[in-house]
């Protein structure tokens, strides 16, 4: 009977009118226009729990599936549903908005209603993106993400912000519209629009590295992966800290949950044949943007740069799958590798949510986020001092919190296909520890740098709420990973399985036999 | 074929308007300065009185009037609604700006209700007569409109430019009709159908007036390379006028270029589709990229029209029904989008300013918020993002040139899509992102206000729930 209910249908919708509906009561008074932001995000966690609780953890097909028709002449469906890998990152949406609505409580001052009101249309359309299971309507959550963002960082960003904002949106503009095209052409092979029956239909191999390549425009761009990742430390510094948070926390999960969703069991052929140039492209994020998140003078670059390194990590879990097959011959662990990326991006998002709050903090006090304008600020804020010293941990990969857990299966899953690749990925240990450490050294530690500082007030409840409640998922996941491992291994072993099933027309080979 | 009393029932919408027009020029002598209102009051009654007319002869069915020169149809029926809908919006948005310039006068509303006559008989014509017709209406009213404030130099330097290209136009129109006429012996276009069908290309004749028909059809189009006189006209008229401009008339060369090509020269698809291809990819390209350069928004938005132009091509070369009722969306969203463009311009401008330069779009989501929302969501819908319309007449036509084949054609408009995004993101940024340095509040009045609300919530409405205004397009073409 619960599942019966369209729960998919209110999580998106609900933050979605609650959003229009903040930003009308606006000018009557901001302070009610905030209670009512309040209110809808916390609305809007409380019906997605549904979708955890009543989640059935042994099935690796749809759940709560809607399905009615939306423009029945081009077979376009009103299509929603969710399996193991996109139900955490919908709860993980509801769960994280909460914070950006408190997060941006007192700081924002131009026009709150309307600040809280575009964060909630950005979760509904977000939540869409997650649960859409016909293309088109995926494609147009996927797009129409970009307008609330595209508002947010341009009104409320720094000094910067014009160009931030308009060449974040021609980047990920750019991106999608190929992908629209794949899309169309993928219609015609399959005559529906469902991305489940994209998933069936055959598709001849230069076809599928055509469509592979437009999926991988996309999503490279959204991840970002090297080398169009240029976009998102100017996007970072010059969004307001709720921008940022819902950048790194959930935007860029979109950009992975694309490929699991549409490249990997779309073109696996493809995948096969190219997996080498993602991998290639994941450990140059891991090393060479870890390289220069060292030498960044601006914590939000650092944590941006940082970002892109960590999902160097979730695109290099996610295709390693081939090159264990081809390795070993046989797919056990491939699933590690998925499930770890999996875990990243989900550890991913409480982290650099948590680590863009912290810097939020310090800018609202300082209006600086440069390091070195900042120096021995634990003495002034040791309660502040100690949630960034755990949050900074937590992103150096420290067993105990849930940052450690994705990097060690990906690592684990990566030595069962190449030495090397485990090598240089696990050089993000010492790399991911040295970025961020030595920023807290400069930042929290040391003597009081200057009288700024010194007169620093330390968290107030607010923040302390904030980071307290982050701090307490990213230890439980850290410890305690099961669940969440659990609820997404019957889907990610289907995926394994599918994606091991050639999809070439002509010959049905399974794929190990295809390479030379 | 004697003249039949049923007839008059066919062409009820038009016998409305055209009535409302005399009714205006007569009654415009009797009025004193300070009753020029009722003009308004009376034009605004008479288009919505032809727009239930419309509602009420639609019946799905097709028929015929005047020896088979006028057609009524479902597709005419749809457009001849759009049409009279966004004459309404123009009329609904320009009372302010009309009574401030002294153009509140009855010959401006006599005008333009003739050129709406001359696009509803376009829309119905069935023979190349009727269609000239039609045409000549409607041209020799926008000349007049575009030169409508005598004062202004840019105005009368438009429309000269406006009338010796549109003549030319017109001439290699005739000179193709005469063709046409010449190779098939008939102008109406069900008897040319027949006979292209029977002879095919092998008539050289009739091939060089397909192309000569389709130059003039480009011409009122703005299709480059035949769009040189768009956007000095657009940047020279009257904002109001420019806005009928911009919106009711592509939809009468929309209906245009499906006349001639598919009722009366499908049998040469193979021969237009490759021009209209051509004439698709450059117009597309230039429109994009010369957009970005204008400092004038009017110039901006004629360059993005003769991109849009590209877009409607797309759907109608395919050749399938399927492309056609695509092209057709496009061309009655395209109308809806522009006239909520043109329709904020004209309201910002007041009293001795005219809003003209991208600057003057400075701070409006400050000055009056509820204008600036709905000029965002006609921007992000003319750049093609959801949940705007505009998204989904992109899909459509993408769909159909992908459906023959041509999937390197939409890869090449969707990469130009990408370059006008940039430049309909700036009117954003210029709405929300830049402080306002004229600090003069937006005078609108309820209708207009009204007005925009409906024409910015149906580009929205529509892109969420495109379903029934696709159905319609796809009747058309069934």
């Amino acid at each position: 009977m619960l599942a019966d209910f369209p729960w998919l249908t209110l999580v998106i919708w609900l933050p979605i009118v609650g959003g229009i509906a903040v930003i009308a009561s606006g000018d009557k008074s901001s302070e009610l226009s905030k209670w009512i932001a309040l209110a809808v995000s916390v609305l809007a966690f409380v019906v997605s729990l549904p979708l955890w609780f009543d989640f059935d953890p042994v099935s690796a097909g749809m759940q709560f599936v809607e399905r009615v028709q939306w423009v029945p002449s081009l077979k376009i469906e009103y299509y929603l549903g969710v399996d193991g890998i996109s139900m955490p990152l919908i709860l993980l949406t509801t769960f994280i908005t909460i914070f950006v609505v408190i997060a941006g409580w007192e700081v924002i001052s131009y026009r709150p209603s309307y600040y809280m009101g575009a964060f909630l249309i950005m979760e509904g359309i977000m939540v869409g993106v997650f649960s859409a299971l016909d293309a088109i309507l995926f494609y147009f959550f996927w797009e129409a993400m970009l307008i609330p963002m595209f508002i947010i960082i341009g009104v409320w960003g720094g000094p910067n912000r014009v160009y931030a904002t308009i060449k974040f949106f021609l980047y990920t503009f750019f991106g999608s519209v190929f992908m629209l095209v794949a899309l169309i052409y993928l219609y015609f092979q399959a005559h529906s629009f469902s991305i489940l029956d994209f998933h069936e239909v055959p598709l001849a191999l230069h076809a599928q590295i055509l469509i592979f390549l437009a999926f991988l425009i996309a999503f490279a761009v959204k991840v970002p992966m090297f080398p169009v990742h240029t976009w998102l430390p100017d996007a970072h510094v010059e969004a307001p800290t709720g921008g940022s948070v819902i950048l790194a926390a959930i935007m860029l999960k979109i950009g992975g949950y694309g490929f699991l969703r549409f490249s990997l069991p779309i073109t696996p052929d493809a995948s096969a044949q190219l997996d080498g140039l993602i991998i290639a492209l994941s450990l140059i994020a891991v090393i060479y943007i870890g390289f220069v998140a060292l030498v960044q003078q601006d914590m939000k670059k650092l944590i941006a740069y940082s970002s892109i390194a960590h999902m160097g990590f979730v695109t290099l879990g996610f295709f390693i799958v081939f090159s264990i097959v081809r390795h070993t011959g046989v797919s056990t662990g491939a699933a590690m590798g998925i499930q770890g990326g999996m875990v990243q991006m989900i550890s991913h998002g409480f982290i650099s949510g948590a680590l863009f709050l912290c810097v939020g903090v310090l800018y609202d006090r300082m209006h600086s986020r440069q390091i070195s304008d900042y120096g021995g600020v634990v003495n002034t804020m040791p309660w502040f001092g100690g949630f960034a010293v755990f949050f900074a941990m937590a992103n150096a990969g420290l067993p105990g919190t849930s940052g450690f857990v994705g990097e060690f299966m990906v690592i684990l899953a990566s030595f069962r296909a190449d030495f090397w690749y485990a090598f240089l990925a696990a050089t993000t240990l010492v790399l991911a520890a040295a970025f961020t450490l030595w920023m807290v050294k400069r930042v929290i530690f040391g003597p009081v740098g200057n009288d700024k500082v010194a007169k620093l007030q330390d968290l107030n409840g607010r923040e302390v709420l904030n980071l307290g409640a982050l701090a307490a998922v990213v230890l439980a996941l850290g410890i305690w990973p099961k669940p969440l491992v659990d609820v997404m291994a019957p889907t990610v072993e289907r995926l394994v399985a599918q994606v091991q099933v050639s999809k070439l027309p002509e010959a049905p080979a399974p794929l190990a036999s295809l390479q030379p | 074929m004697p003249f039949e009393p049923a007839y008059l029932y066919t062409i009820l919408p038009e016998l409305v308007v055209l009535i409302t027009a005399c009714c205006v020029l007569v009654l415009d002598l009797f009025l004193r300065e300070d009753q020029k209102s009722v003009n308004h009051g009376l034009t605004v009654i008479g288009l919505l009185i032809a727009l239930g007319c419309v509602g009420l002869i639609g019946d799905g069915h097709v028929s015929l009037a005047f020896s088979d020169s006028f057609i009524r149809d479902p597709m005419s029926d749809l457009l001849k609604g759009a049409v009279l809908l966004v004459t309404l919006l123009c009329f609904l948005y320009s009372t302010n700006y009309l009574r401030d310039r002294a153009m509140w006068v009855g010959e401006y509303h006599v005008l333009m209700l003739l050129a709406l006559l001359g696009i509803m008989i376009m829309i119905s014509a069935n023979d190349f007569l009727t269609m000239y017709l039609g045409l000549e209406t409607l041209a020799l009213c926008l000349y007049a409109l575009v030169a409508f404030n005598r004062d202004s130099k840019m105005g009368s330097e438009a429309a000269m430019k406006y009338f010796v290209l549109g003549a030319l136009g017109s001439g290699m129109l005739l000179y193709g009709i005469s063709m046409l006429y010449g190779a098939t012996g008939g102008l109406g276009f069900a008897a040319i159908a027949d006979v292209v069908s029977a002879e095919g290309i092998e008539n050289k004749v009739l091939v060089f007036g397909l192309v000569f028909v389709i130059i003039g059809i480009a011409f009122k189009f703005g299709a480059v390379p035949f769009h040189m006189w768009l956007p000095d006209v657009y940047q020279g008229a009257p904002t109001p006028v420019v806005l009928f401009l911009s919106s009711a008339p592509k939809v009468a060369a929309f209906a245009m270029a499906v006349r001639i090509l598919i009722d009366g020269l499908a049998g040469l698809h193979a021969d237009w589709g490759d021009i209209l291809l051509i004439l698709s990819v450059l117009s597309m390209g230039i429109g994009n990229l010369v957009a970005i350069a204008q400092s004038n928004i009017k110039r901006m938005l004629a360059y993005s029209t003769i991109s849009h132009v590209g877009f409607i091509f797309l759907g109608l070369l395919a050749g399938t029904q399927q492309g056609y009722a695509a092209a057709m969306f496009y061309a009655v969203v395209y109308a809806l989008m522009a006239a909520g463009a043109f329709g904020v311009l004209v309201m910002i401008s007041h009293k001795g300013f005219e809003a003209e330069d991208l600057d003057d779009l400075k701070g409006l989501g400050d000055r009056d918020p509820w204008l600036a929302a709905m000029m965002a969501l006609v921007m992000f819908s003319m750049a093609g993002v959801p949940p705007m319309v505009g998204f989904m007449a992109k899909l459509l036509v993408l769909q159909a040139v992908i459906d023959i084949g041509l999937v390197w054609l939409a890869v090449v408009a969707v990469a130009f899509s990408i370059i006008g995004a940039f430049y309909y993101l700036r009117v954003v940024k210029m709405i929300y992102f830049d402080r306002s340095e004229i600090a003069v509040a937006v005078v609108v009045t309820g209708s207009a206000r009204f007005a925009v609300t409906l024409n910015g919530l149906a580009v929205l409405f529509l892109g969420m729930f495109p379903a029934a205004l696709l159905s319609l397009c796809e009747a058309a073409f069934a």
